[in-house]
């Protein structure tokens, strides 16, 4: 790195600093990616925009760092919060998605709204509005790359968000269940006239996006402490699934990634000349560009209607 | 035909949609108890839901919290019992505006707002001041208006944003070896991008000019409260001397644990009073101890009054909230801010009535001649909780401007300086001129205050 520094005429430091917002920004876009993922999830089974995904997040890292406290172990925690999370789902389906099949999706995606009002008062209610920290263990230290500091927590999330999506992209092409999840995805009434039932598939679903919501929680939780302004986490998943496509599992992670980079170079490099606070509207500017030349998105289904 | 189903759908999901909204705040927000003319109603405006609970939740239940203990202890001031009716704002400055107008008018009418918001107290300066009902803003919202020539209906002792800013600075300086040392300094000022937290940057600027440090801004939107790292990045590049905090809520908590990511020395990271709450280190683990903030009462329960909480509040079930709150800092700021306004309002009853319900604008007398000195604060039993104050019809701020610095240990947080004061003769001059401005652009005449 010195060496190539040294051909630019550039100080080293500064280039092992850059490196470093590379590597910084990659990292947090995983951490987005995390969130990203159960949008697309529910969006590839349903075609619901569920814009209560940011607040399944919280709620389902409120029940796993209340469990703990109560004192249970983590794992005992993890599955007891796993089965709130099937049970949320099965409540969902019950209550919001099954008397509105067939719906208009303007219909379903407000109904997901009701559902993220609910979910966030509902939390509170039951655990509380304090800032929980949370400790299972990710390792919080740092590993210098020359000059450049990377964050374990970050390696560590980067690791986990990797296996998540290989496990998610294996169950979604090679079980049954996972042909019938994207059969509902393209068309309910012909995935319902072949027999599939369209209500467990819901189910799975959400319950799954509730585990890739733990997953998030416990990742986000353990780096800021558990509390409700996670819950805004979605409006950082946002111009990930604009950029990724909404149906891509794959396309969350490369556009979080793209996302994370971009805010954070952008941030660093020009934010100061701005005067500052210019990432979260940038991450935007980079989903809007891409959609010009993909409206699609990265990896969205290109889907044709004739008329 | 598709027109009326779709719409019918539409209004399903509406309703779907309110019912969620109905259950999900219905038990939450408290429901005040129907105010009497026999009552003081003292309005609260809290926000014990959303981003900024944390910190909000500890405010209402102390301020909540003494005001029960004067009901339950001595019944009431002077007989007149006080009731504490609590809005939602959720710390957004529309729904602050809401909740004045709801409760302006209950029972004989508010005795004073506490809007514990920088952007309400603005939107509310000119709304309070036309119904005579005075804002308590202590230690925030408009620093200008601790000129009383011209914000008649605003307080904002023990200090002002842009003092507690020079206190800050002197007591870096004090640790650096005396304020020449600040002569080729480098800050960091990382602030939430909001009203409040761009308040001190007039005086920063002065300050940097005039003792020749250098400062950077780091404004973090609200929206992206728990995303820093970029910000972090680039203090990592920087470099400063100091990291200096304007933060609240989550912002605060996400701050130090990045600070401490980046192993940046925290007992060079200075929050100010609103980022002095457990909630800011709590999550931090390890790494968050040594972090340093601002305030204006000490933390804890080693306080006479506690005795008399336990007594008459905490033992017969009657605390706000979850009864969670005792000790932390915030709470002892709500309490604080309510001690004041209690003695405020004996003082009123003093002087226009004993025994009788106050208006907001004898409120404003009381507030403009507070005189609370040591002894008798310490009657009270509070001691090291609320400062000794007098303000003035000039001075909405007090006399002595001052702040103590407290220190993260891990556990809890310490006491580790005496009183800095601020600098009072730096701020004075750019505070009225501020006011003048503010007065000729609102066609206001001054007060005549001799």
């Amino acid at each position: 790195m010195e060496a190539f520094a040294g051909l630019f005429g550039i100080d080293p430091f500064d280039l092992w600093f850059f490196f470093e917002v590379l590597i910084g920004g990659l990292m947090s876009g995983v951490m987005y990616a995390l969130v990203a993922l159960g949008f697309v999830l529910i969006f590839k089974a349903s075609s619901v925009f569920n814009f209560s995904q940011g607040v399944m997040v919280l709620f389902a890292a409120l029940n796993f760092v209340g469990f703990i406290e109560l004192g249970l172990p983590i794992w005992a925690s993890f599955i007891l919060t796993m089965g709130v999370m099937i049970l949320l789902a099965f409540v969902v389906e019950r209550v919001v998605l099954r008397p509105l099949v067939n719906q208009p999706h303007i219909s379903l995606f407000m109904a997901t709204i009701g559902i993220a009002i609910f979910l966030e008062g509902f939390g509170e209610l039951i655990w509380g509005s304090n800032i929980k920290p949370l400790e299972v263990g990710i390792p919080d230290d740092v590993v210098f790359m020359g000059d450049a500091m990377i964050q374990q927590a970050d390696l560590f999330a980067a690791a986990v968000a990797s296996v998540l999506v290989l496990v998610l992209a294996l169950f979604f092409h090679y079980t049954r269940i996972g042909r019938a999840l994207r059969a509902v995805a393209d068309d309910h009434q012909a995935a319902l006239s072949v027999g599939i039932p369209l209500n467990t598939i819901w189910v799975i679903v959400w319950s799954v996006a509730g585990f890739v919501a733990l997953v998030a929680g416990i990742m986000w939780g353990s780096k800021l402490g558990v509390q409700f302004s996670l819950a805004i986490l979605a409006l950082k998943a946002l111009p990930v699934l604009i950029l990724g496509g909404f149906t891509s599992i794959p396309g969350a992670i490369i556009g979080g990634l793209i996302i994370g980079a971009g805010e954070k170079l952008a941030e660093v490099y020009v934010g100061q000349m701005l005067g500052g606070a210019i990432e979260e509207w940038f991450a935007y500017i980079v989903a809007l560009a891409f959609l010009v030349f993909r409206p699609q998105g990265l990896f969205g289904e290109k889907i044709i209607e004739r008329v | 035909m598709w027109e009326k189903r779709n719409m019918s759908i539409t209004r399903k999901a509406l309703l779907g949609l309110t019912a969620g909204a109905v259950m999900a705040t219905g038990g939450l927000v408290a429901q005040p108890a129907p105010a009497s003319a026999e009552e003081q109603v003292v309005p609260s405006l809290v926000y014990r839901t959303g981003p900024f609970a944390p910190g909000g939740i500890s405010l209402a239940d102390g301020f909540a919290d003494y005001f029960t203990l004067i009901n339950e202890r001595d019944g009431g001031i002077n007989g007149v019992k006080i009731n504490v009716v609590e809005c939602e704002t959720g710390y957004n400055t529309d729904r602050g505006v809401e909740c004045y107008d709801r409760t302006k008018n209950e029972g004989s009418g508010a005795t004073f707002y506490s809007p514990w918001s920088t952007g309400i107290t603005y939107a509310l300066i000119e709304k309070a001041t036309q119904d005579k009902i005075p804002i308590l803003s202590m230690g925030y919202g408009r620093t200008s208006a601790a000129d009383g020539r011209f914000f008649p209906y605003v307080f904002n002792f023990p200090s002002t944003y842009w003092n507690q800013a020079t206190a800050i600075i002197r007591y870096i300086a004090d640790q650096e070896g005396g304020m020449d040392a600040l002569n080729g300094m480098d800050f960091a000022y990382i602030h939430l991008d909001h009203p409040y937290g761009k308040e001190p940057i007039p005086t920063l600027d002065v300050m940097a000019e005039q003792f020749g440090f250098t400062y950077a801004k780091y404004p973090v939107p609200p929206a992206s409260m728990t995303e820093q790292k970029s910000i972090f990045l680039q203090i990592r590049r920087q470099r400063p001397d100091y990291i200096i905090m304007w933060g609240w809520g989550a912002m605060n908590s996400t701050a130090v644990n990045e600070a401490a990511s980046i192993k940046f020395p925290m007992d060079k990271f200075i929050g100010n009073w609103w980022s002095a709450g457990e909630d800011a280190v709590e999550a931090g683990g390890d790494g968050a101890v040594g972090y340093k903030a601002a305030s204006f009462h000490g933390p804890g329960d080693d306080f006479a009054v506690y005795a008399d909480l336990k007594e008459h509040v905490y033992d017969k079930g009657l605390a706000a909230g979850k009864g969670d709150q005792m000790g932390r800092v915030l709470y002892n700021r709500g309490l604080n801010n309510a001690i004041v306004a209690v003695e405020a309002i004996r003082d009123a009853q003093a002087h226009f009535g004993e025994g009788q319900v106050i208006t907001g604008e004898q409120m404003q007398w009381a507030l403009e001649n507070l005189d609370l000195t040591a002894g008798e604060i310490e009657a009270l039993g509070v001691t090291g909780l609320v400062p000794p104050t007098k303000v003035t019809c000039e001075n909405h701020e007090g006399l002595n401007p001052a702040i103590l610095i407290q220190q993260w240990n891990g556990s809890e947080y310490e006491m580790v300086s005496d009183w800095v004061p601020a600098m009072t003769d730096l701020t004075r001059p750019i505070l009225e001129a501020e006011a003048e401005a503010y007065a000729a652009e609102q066609g206001i005449e001054a007060r005549d205050c001799s």
